[in-house]
């Protein structure tokens, strides 16, 4: 299991995550159906516009299914920030995580390894969370 | 009477895999009662001590059921009933 991503879409979201700072940020990455190749990068508003917590609303979150229906695409990846806590799924993470199709991607901007960041991938199924490798592409 | 309900992939297997099924019901509860019916297991996923679970959200054509009356929501012939599981988390163990 791994995570093949664009260097550009990283960039992107790191940059989300410090642009909504000091609340979490989220999105995903769709790609076309059944290929595990996200393409398309798509920044969601974190509707709890919170530090702690991060939730689509409603109505973006079926309207996001009903585009990636109609455009024969597939949800590869799903992924939040976390600002001051490791880049790790959280209790609250794996009792939310419903698609046991696509890549959690975590991302961490804490201030003890800024400038540095985490950028880290999971599947997570059942409860069981697993992490995997992720290779970044030019 | 007949409803057209999506299943969202993480509840395809008590579905045997179909993405949209027909169910029927005259309120969100009757309707998830025949589902439960057909596919035995699927209602204790959509419920938790009776009420909508929070992970879930199921839309009436183009509207959460959060504002349509939630179980007691009415259907009629030609609905379609959207099941997603919701998209959140966060950094704090709330649960």
């Amino acid at each position: 299991m791994s995570l093949t991503i664009s260097r550009a879409i990283v960039d992107a979201i790191l940059e989300q995550s410090r642009a909504e700072y000091p609340d979490e940020c989220c999105g995903v990455i769709l790609g076309p159906a059944g290929a595990d190749t996200p393409i398309r990068h798509i920044p969601m508003i974190n509707a709890a516009h919170s530090p702690t917590f991060y939730e689509f609303d409603p109505k973006d979150l079926l309207a996001l299914y009903r585009e990636v229906d109609d455009k024969d695409e597939e949800i590869v990846v799903i992924y939040h920030s976390h600002t001051e806590t490791e880049a790790y799924p959280s209790r609250t993470d794996i009792a939310y995580a419903g698609e046991p199709g696509a890549h959690y991607v975590l991302v961490s901007t804490r201030e003890e390894i800024a400038p540095a960041t985490e950028f880290r991938s999971y599947r997570i199924i059942d409860g069981v969370v697993t992490e995997e490798e992720v290779s970044i592409t030019a | 009477m007949s409803i057209e309900v999506r299943i969202p992939t993480i509840l395809r297997p008590y579905t045997k895999e179909q993405k949209s099924v027909e169910a029927a019901g005259a309120t969100l509860s009757a309707l998830i009662t025949d589902l439960d019916a057909q596919y035995a297991g699927l209602g204790e996923r959509l419920l938790e001590n009776g009420a909508l679970r929070r992970f879930i959200n199921i839309y009436i054509n183009d509207e959460d059921v959060r504002f349509l009356g939630g179980l007691e929501a009415p259907l009629k012939d030609g609905d379609s009933v959207t099941i997603l599981p919701a998209v959140a988390g966060g950094s704090v163990d709330s649960l």
